[in-house]
């Protein structure tokens, strides 16, 4: 039986799921209630000098009806005491010894302000510090959060000062609101960080009531720029683990965070090297329980993988993550539709004509194949087609061959196979699975990547991508 | 020319009526009517659209409900189908647009496409909003319509719409023909018709009532009128020819339907057997178990692969408490002045597939009420002069066109196809109010 138990910068922690720092890590009757329910850990909403909330807070971005695609807050850190919040650290661990409790930390860019802070946090006994150089509104103005993620000199600065005076390991939370992620994330393991967390929220705003032409969330006329998160956010952060993971100079333990809400969104930041996951928005959405699902779930892929630990997986993803200039330009797939599994929504040809290639037809029902036939001509066709209700028993399951429900020919669409460029457009928008497929075709041709055709002579390199590459 | 109408007013108002015949599908609320438009695939050349006789673009008007844009999406319908808010709730959408739903091979429930539509067209109608078209530039050419059923009422909209004059011309005081008098209460209202009617009446059409259109008048309107458009419908309901069929107690299926919708009757008798099982035979069984009837027989000469109404009536009419007699005939009607009982003889089905009675085989219903439900005969003596081409009865047209034999006149609706749905009518009276306009026009270039 396979165990989610890990270690992460030397802390030990029953499974990979944590809390991120945030409105699900508000108190300690909340932590210990999610302990309850199955979470590993939780990182502290972030504590420091209390502020002052406005309300509201969030707004979120729905998508074809589902709720919170993304979700967006211009809250700011803890508005509770440090006292209350650190007597509270204390607590959770004298009833929870076994689960982390990470302080999260956020003071003034004064190096005495970060050693008191962190000392008071040890002593309460938090197992580790997580130093939040993210939050990308109200504090950031105040030259805090995402001001310091923002500039590598600060973070390393920073990052400095509080390993002058830690004796727990120090993970820094990384901003996702800069050009070019590793060079914070470098700055912070020179700074002599013992892990990292990414990301934290993306600089945002959700949407404008088109009623009163203010935007959300409404704070009495006006909003802020606020922090998007959730589902929405998931390929970014997954994007920003992934370079910073493959990065010599950056790498160091990883807490991954961004829009993880199932067992195989934390199986795949764990492939692209995070040691433990955190999670906000789908625990604010649905509540703790979810934790159950996505511990019980990896640990059934794990067993089907033959995957004892969480090391035998961590990272296996990410060699297979390159630079475009070494993908094999000889590799060709293309379309094939399963004409069993279609139900003849024709999306794969729309997709195609006005999205794509224009190489999906509308023809195996023609006389002969017909590439020329466009949407616009067979939309006119079908709205110029006199059609009458059904004479009673002589309903849909009377068309022969076809049978009931069953697909009629002149529906399933057909890919030009020549004209295919493989780009998977139709796969991605076709409704049922498995229905269309990619399927490689042997082209006869070696491997050949862009690099090796330009060292090979075969492109000429352009002078203006030359200079900058120097 | 665009007098308002105010036929909704001048509904019967019947709350007996409406208690005992509340909506089959009750109205989608907005957030199920969300739920519902998400799930719609947005199908290319959508075969919902193509299985709607009248090509309403069914995945356009969905997207603009889960949009938001409510009145964008009822015009879309009435661009198509301008009688969309009774279409809605009279079309048997499981052999139409419903039936042809790609959801049925993703093994799942279909679009509830109908529901959808009326709470677009609900949505409309809340809002007070007027028709969202207008009349086209006057013309000078004017059309006469025989009938104010769904295929006139259809083609004097597409008339209206390219500045043709529309008059229509009804036996009846209110418009609609069986979109009004004939459509189960519990799926169309006759208020809900009248209130689609008077919108569209928007447009300038003129409507003439209590009028009888015989081959005298029809001369007449020809010499007033640059065409005609005949949209008569179908005529009586078949007589039996067995004794008894005058006694009171007697009646057909279409005027029981028409006396309860106008609330001219509330209460059926203990004992109802309707003979005869189509669509409409199934409406009137139901509606006489929802009228009180504590026993209703539906009696048909074959068996139930034969009958000829959509199998979810079938299936409705038991649910009703409605009980089959199967291969019978009646042979007579017995009763002194009333309806007193039923004589039927049992068949059987001769190798050649014809009824004959089986010997001996004789037995009574006793019956307060009796339904005849055996199909219409046609309503097109008043043109057997041959001003058009008729066969079995049926005005011949061309389906594109709608045009008859005779090139002024144009024709669509039951009395063109033996007796389909409102729907199929709308069809036709859209490709024929089309066809009207463009015959005119080529009569213009001509000139
Ligand atoms: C397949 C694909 C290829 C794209 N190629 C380009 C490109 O060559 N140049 C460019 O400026 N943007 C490109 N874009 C970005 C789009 O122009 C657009 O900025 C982006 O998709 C965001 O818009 P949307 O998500 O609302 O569609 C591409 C987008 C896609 C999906
Ligand atoms: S998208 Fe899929 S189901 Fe739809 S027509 Fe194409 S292959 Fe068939
Ligand atoms: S067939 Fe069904 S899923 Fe497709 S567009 Fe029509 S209602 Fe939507």
């Amino acid at each position: 039986m396979p165990t989610l138990e890990t270690t992460f910068a030397s802390i030990r922690c029953i499974n990979p799921f944590w809390l991120a720092s945030a409105p699900p890590t508000n108190c300690g009757e909340q932590v210990m209630r999610a302990f309850d329910a199955g979470w590993g850990g939780a990182v502290w909403k972030t504590i420091g000098e209390p502020i002052t909330n406005v309300s509201s807070r969030y707004s979120s971005v729905d998508w074809n009806g589902q709720r919170m695609m993304g979700l967006n807050n211009i809250e700011l850190i803890s508005d509770r005491s440090i006292e209350v919040n650190l007597r509270e650290i204390t607590e959770v661990k004298r009833r929870y010894p076994k689960h982390a409790v990470i302080a999260s930390l956020m003071v003034e860019s004064k190096r005495h302000a970060w050693h008191e802070i962190v000392q008071r946090a040890e002593d309460a006994g938090a197992d580790g510090l997580e130093l939040n150089f993210g939050c990308p509104h109200g504090m950031s103005e105040r030259g805090m959060g995402s001001a310091v993620g923002q500039v590598p000199e600060y973070c390393a600065q920073i990052t400095e000062w509080v390993k002058e005076k830690a004796r727990t390991p120090v993970i820094i939370k990384l901003t996702p609101n800069i050009s070019d992620i590793r060079m914070p994330a470098r700055a912070a393991k020179r700074g002599g960080a013992d892990a990292l967390s990414a990301i934290n929220t993306i600089n945002s705003i959700t949407g404008i009531d088109l009623d009163t032409l203010e935007p959300r969330p409404n704070v009495d006329g006006k909003s802020s720029h606020g922090g998007y998160c959730g589902p929405a956010v998931k390929p970014i952060a997954l994007n920003m683990v992934q370079q910073v993971m493959s990065d010599e100079q950056a790498a160091l333990p990883m807490s991954g965070i961004g829009g993880i809400a199932s067992w195989q969104d934390a199986a795949e930041f764990i492939l692209l090297g995070a040691g433990t996951v955190q999670v906000c928005t789908a625990v604010m959405h649905y509540g703790y329980r979810i934790v159950e699902d996505m511990a019980d779930g990896l640990l059934s892929w794990m067993c089907q993988k033959g995957y004892e630990t969480l090391d035998d997986f961590r990272g296996r993803s990410l060699p297979n993550v390159t630079e475009w200039k070494h993908l094999n330009l000889n590799y060709k797939i293309i379309a094939r539709i399963h004409e069993d599994k279609c139900i003849g929504c024709e999306l794969c040809y729309t997709a195609c004509w006005d999205g794509a290639h224009q190489c999906i037809h509308l023809d195996r029902a023609l006389p002969a194949p017909n590439t020329l036939r466009t949407p616009a001509m067979v939309e006119a066709e079908s709205r110029s087609r006199i059609t009458t209700t059904p004479i009673p028993k002589l309903g849909l399951d009377g068309d022969g061959e076809s049978g009931p429900y069953r697909t009629p020919l002149a529906r399933i669409p057909r890919v030009d196979e020549h004209e295919c460029v493989g780009c998977n457009l139709c796969s991605l928008v076709c409704p049922v699975p498995d229905c269309i497929t990619m399927e490689r075709v042997d082209n006869g041709l070696p491997s050949e990547t862009w690099e090796e055709r330009v060292n090979a002579g075969a492109v000429a390199e352009s002078p203006a991508t030359s200079n900058l590459n120097r | 020319m665009s007098e308002s109408t105010n036929f909704f007013e001048q509904a019967p108002d019947s709350p007996e009526i409406a208690a005992r015949f509340p909506d089959l599908h009750p109205p989608f609320n907005k957030t199920a009517a969300l739920t519902e438009a998400n799930r719609c695939l947005y199908c290319f050349d959508a075969p919902c659209t193509i299985a709607c006789p009248t090509h309403i673009d069914v995945p356009r008007f969905i997207k603009k409900i889960a949009s938001g844009n409510l009145q964008g999406s009822a015009k879309t319908i009435l661009d198509a189908n301008i009688l969309g808010a009774s279409c809605s709730r009279a079309c048997p959408v499981d052999v139409l647009c419903e039936g042809a739903c790609v959801m049925h091979r993703y093994n799942t429930q279909p679009i509830a496409i109908a529901r959808l539509q009326r709470f677009a067209m609900d949505a409309l109608h809340e809002s007070g909003a007027p028709l969202p078209f207008l009349p086209g530039e006057d013309t000078g050419k004017s059309v006469a319509l025989i009938g104010a059923g769904p295929a006139s009422l259809a083609c004097a909209a597409e008339l209206r719409r390219r500045g043709i004059r529309a008059e229509i011309f009804d036996a009846r005081p209110l418009p609609g023909g069986l979109n009004t008098y004939g459509i189960a209460e519990y799926k169309l209202p006759l208020a809900e018709s009248l209130r689609e009617i008077d919108m569209l009446a928007q447009l300038g059409v003129k409507f003439n009532f209590n009028v009888s259109v015989d081959a005298t008048k029809l001369a007449a309107l020809e010499t007033t009128h640059d065409a005609v458009f005949l949209g008569v419908g179908l005529g009586a309901i078949y007589q039996l020819g067995i004794t008894g069929e005058a006694l009171e107690g007697v009646t057909n299926a279409l005027d029981y339907i028409a006396a309860y919708k106008s609330g001219e009757i509330t209460s059926a008798p203990g004992r109802v057997a309707i003979i005869g099982a189509g669509n409409t035979a199934i409406d009137a069984a139901n509606a006489s178990a929802r009228l009180g009837a504590s026993e209703v027989y539906m009696i048909y000469r074959r068996g139930p692969e034969q009958m000829s109404a959509f199998a979810f009536e079938y299936e409705h009419a038991k649910q009703e408490g409605v009980k089959f007699l199967w291969h019978v005939r009646p042979i007579g009607i017995q009763g002194t002045e009333k309806v007193k009982a039923l004589d039927l003889a049992r068949l059987e089905v001769t190798p050649d597939g014809s009824l004959v009675p089986i010997t001996g085989e004789l037995f009574q219903l006793q019956v307060d009420l009796v339904i005849l439900a055996i199909g219409q005969a046609t309503h097109t003596e008043f043109l057997d002069s041959g001003k058009v081409k008729l066969e079995r009865g049926r005005i011949v047209i061309d389906r594109m066109t709608g045009q008859t034999s005779n090139p002024k006149y144009f024709a669509g609706g039951d009395c063109t196809n033996g007796g389909r749905e409102v729907v199929d009518a709308v069809a036709d009276g859209k490709r024929a109010g089309i066809g009207i306009a463009a015959w005119l026009e080529g009569q213009n270039a001509n000139a």
